[in-house]
């Protein structure tokens, strides 16, 4: 009888031993299987491999048909297949992605991110220069300005899907309601938008605190320059958030928010999008693949479809036109990628072929930065449907591509996007003014950026 | 739901405890073998990463020039750092008001519940701890949509008189807000431990107060109340942990509530953004353990002033 108890401990013993002995046998797997790293082996691909004999690439990205330019892929490739999951968009892949880089495992072979994140992995050596893995071939593919926005220095850490093109969307049915025209700059703006709230209409934009990616881009419209920043000197950094410029802008646009005249609601929320649908914005400030996102959404179906036209951003200097920039992708070669040479071949052939590409801008899910597509009369004539028949592209968005000179990001970019972001809260709440905001950046971002070991200029 | 938490229910080990007789090495032996399961689960998801969270606190990892060993730097830091002070002090405040206002709301439902026998008392039962069995992300996003000027319910019903909805989701009114939510999350499982400890009380204690000439009232105030606090002190001291940790309810807000809610609301969140959205484990560590030795000292402030009063861990 005394045995029974000892026995069944002893069991019992054996048993979460067993159990800590299959967690860890887990572990050893996926850490010495480089190939499926992020727990993305073959069987946890969103898509079905058809060539199952092939090594296989893991892959993360987010873009809406991303299903349909895997198979595309897989479809022609006969060397390597890719292993897609979707784990999120923007920030929420590169809080994984981050945790990965901690970890030293984790990461897929392949990422999408988009240009102004590449400096941030890139300084963490989580990015592996791809230009001696066939760069050579895609070259002439893509335009100088579109490698540019990849590369830091000389090495290339990713390959240019899509660009953001700046333009000013718009309703058709409000701006003939209130007999207004598309404003060409930013005066013009500001009075339209008093026209309109003059005469009880919706507001005229928003100010989206949570896309801090769009003021940097109208700064720089402005002339600002937030940084300035060389992988040859990478301990030195510039950073300038409260020159003239910037403070102009943030002045601008906080007045607008004190008069009523835009909405202070985050963007891609539901409240955001249901406001849209409403009609309570006459106008919204984005770029070349906003159409597809808010279709996507469920705007401008119904009674809605066809009120929305695009004009061009509107201008501080007419006779000096400046064209900006938000979003757009690329994709790129992790250092935990177990057959870089591999990955770089996914990463240059993915989203490259012509009927992936056709189906992202016919559905403007993307601007292509592939230069078989961008100069495609079929693409460049394109009727959008959202835009009721209007030749978007031809007449906004490629003149827009095409003057982009390119930004300079940092490796700050993540905290000065969430300093922005707290910032252009406090301004929307009429806490603080455009130019406090400026200057309370700036002193945030410098502080950072000493603590991290930069030295600022 | 037949809960029932006994009186007398922690044995008072210290004051039973005489000098303990020599148990044999077999049966001590034994004695290791039944915790052993437990054991290693507490040392290898407790005890390890913890200790793993304290040693990285200890280091910085700078973008440039790499990790540095640096002592308590960081917990310097973080008691220097006003996002983590205002988000801590929010806490704080957020406390001092959620745990009077959830502990009244449940010890009126339970007395209630206690006194009423009706089948309509099980059904209300049930319908009140409903709101607990609903995930806290599932309630968060829900009372966001509720909140919501758009699609919310808020603002037709104040039409109907004329007035103007609050908003829940601004600035001025997020503490409300989120104070709502987390009510009407957790009252409910506060009212079920507060009933099971009415349950608990002998009945003959009533018989004796009302031949003694007791009313309902005197009854509820001097026998009932008494006799739970120990059940009281248990739900103040899940609340006032449960509440210092605030992460679930204002990180799904935020994306509702337009700038009302900063990566930094509160100290958890500070210590998630930290880690995960910049990529400082080292700071967001520290965060953590700054925020664990906060509710130490409120917890240990709040059992010191509450000792005489007979609490479940004396």
């Amino acid at each position: 009888m005394k045995r029974k108890p000892f026995l069944a401990a002893a069991a019992t013993l054996v048993l979460a031993g067993t159990l800590v002995a299959c967690s860890s046998g887990d572990d050893g797997t996926s850490s010495s299987d480089g190939g499926g790293g992020g727990g993305s082996d073959a069987s946890n691909c969103t898509n079905t491999i058809p060539k199952p004999d092939l090594p296989a690439v893991t892959l993360w990205a987010w873009y809406p048909n991303m299903e349909l330019v895997v198979d595309n892929f897989n479809e022609l490739n006969d060397e390597v297949q890719v292993c897609w999951t979707n784990v999120g968009e923007g920030g929420d892949e590169y809080e994984k992605f981050q945790t990965a880089i901690a970890a030293g495992t984790g990461a897929p072979d392949v990422i999408m991110i988009e240009a102004d994140r590449i400096p941030t992995f890139q300084v963490q050596d989580a990015l592996v220069d791809i230009s001696d893995y066939g760069y050579e071939d895609v070259k002439d593919d893509y335009s100088e300005g579109a490698w540019q926005d990849v590369s830091v220095g000389d090495a290339v850490y990713g390959v240019p899907v899509d660009g953001g093109p700046m333009g000013m969307i718009y309703r058709k049915d409000i701006f003939e309601q209130y007999g207004i025209t598309p404003p060409t700059t930013w005066a013009e703006y500001e009075q339209a938008a008093q026209t309109v709230r003059d005469a009880g209409g919706p507001l005229f934009g928003d100010l989206g605190a949570n896309v801090p990616a769009v003021m940097m881009a109208l700064q720089i419209q402005k002339g600002a320059s937030p940084f300035a920043y060389d992988t040859d000197d990478p301990e030195n950094i510039g950073i300038a958030l409260n020159d003239q410029a910037s403070k102009d802008v943030l002045e601008y646009w906080g007045g607008l928010v004190e008069k009523g005249l835009v909405g202070t609601q985050d963007q891609f929320t539901p409240e955001y999008i249901s406001g849209v649908i409403n009609g309570d914005y006459a106008t919204y400030i984005s770029a070349a693949w906003a159409p597809g996102y808010l279709t996507g959404a469920g705007v401008g179906e119904g009674a809605d479809s066809g009120q929305f036209a695009v004009a061009p951003l509107p201008q501080w200097d007419p006779a000096n036109p400046v064209q900006v920039n938000w979003g757009g992708s690329a994709f790129s070669v992790t250092s935990q990628a177990s057959d870089p040479e591999l990955a770089a071949k996914v990463a240059f052939g993915i989203y490259a072929d012509e009927a992936s590409l056709t189906d992202g801008w016919t559905n403007q899910v993307i601007f292509p930065l592939n230069l078989n597509a961008l100069e495609d009369p079929a693409f460049v004539d394109l009727e959008v449907e959202f835009f009721g028949g209007q030749q978007a592209n031809k007449e906004v968005y490629v003149p827009a591509a095409n003057a982009y000179e390119g930004f300079t990001y940092s490796p700050l970019q993540q905290y000065y996007y969430d300093a922005m972001t707290e910032q252009l809260g406090a301004l929307n709440q009429g806490s603080i003014t455009g130019s406090e905001a400026a200057d309370r950046l700036q002193d945030d971002v410098v502080s950072y950026a000493e603590e991290q070991g930069f030295t600022v200029q | 739901m037949t809960l029932q938490i006994s009186e007398t229910a922690p044995p008072r080990a210290e004051k039973t405890r005489r000098k303990a007789p020599k148990v044999p090495l077999r049966e001590q032996l034994i004695g290791w073998l039944f915790i052993g399961p437990f054991g290693v689960v507490f040392l290898a998801f407790l005890v390890a990463p913890l200790v793993y969270a304290l040693y990285l606190s200890l280091f910085r990892k700078a973008l440039i020039g790499g990790t540095s060993f640096v002592l308590l730097d960081n917990y310097t830091k973080a008691f220097t750092d006003p996002s983590f002070l205002d988000g801590a002090w929010f806490v704080i405040r957020f406390s001092l008001v959620l745990i009077p206002v959830q502990m009244l709301i449940s010890l009126a439902m339970a007395l209630i519940l206690d006194i009423v026998t009706s089948a309509f008392a099980r059904f209300s039962r049930l319908m009140i701890f409903l709101p607990y069995a609903i995930p806290a992300v599932i309630g968060a996003l829900m009372w966001g949509f509720l909140y919501s000027k758009n699609f919310g319910p808020l603002g037709d019903i104040f039409g109907l008189f004329g007035a103007s909805a609050p908003d829940f989701l601004s600035n001025d009114l997020i503490f409300y807000g989120l104070l709502n939510i987390v009510t009407w999350q957790w009252a409910g499982y506060y009212m079920i431990i507060l009933y099971a400890a009415l349950q608990g009380i002998d009945p003959t204690l009533y018989e004796a107060a009302r031949i003694d000439g007791a009313s309902t009232w005197q009854i509820t105030l001097r026998i009932k109340i008494p006799l739970i606090t120990p059940a009281l002190l248990l739900i103040l001291v899940f609340a006032l942990i449960g509440t210092l940790q605030f992460f679930n309810e204002p990180k799904i807000l935020r994306d509702l509530a337009a700038g009302a809610i900063g990566p930094d609301f509160t100290p958890n969140m500070y210590a998630y953004q930290q880690a995960f959205g910049l990529a400082n484990f080292n700071y967001g560590s520290a965060i953590s353990f700054a925020l664990g030795g906060v509710v130490f000292v409120c917890v240990y402030v709040f059992l010191f002033a509450t000792r005489k009063r007979g609490s479940f861990l004396s």
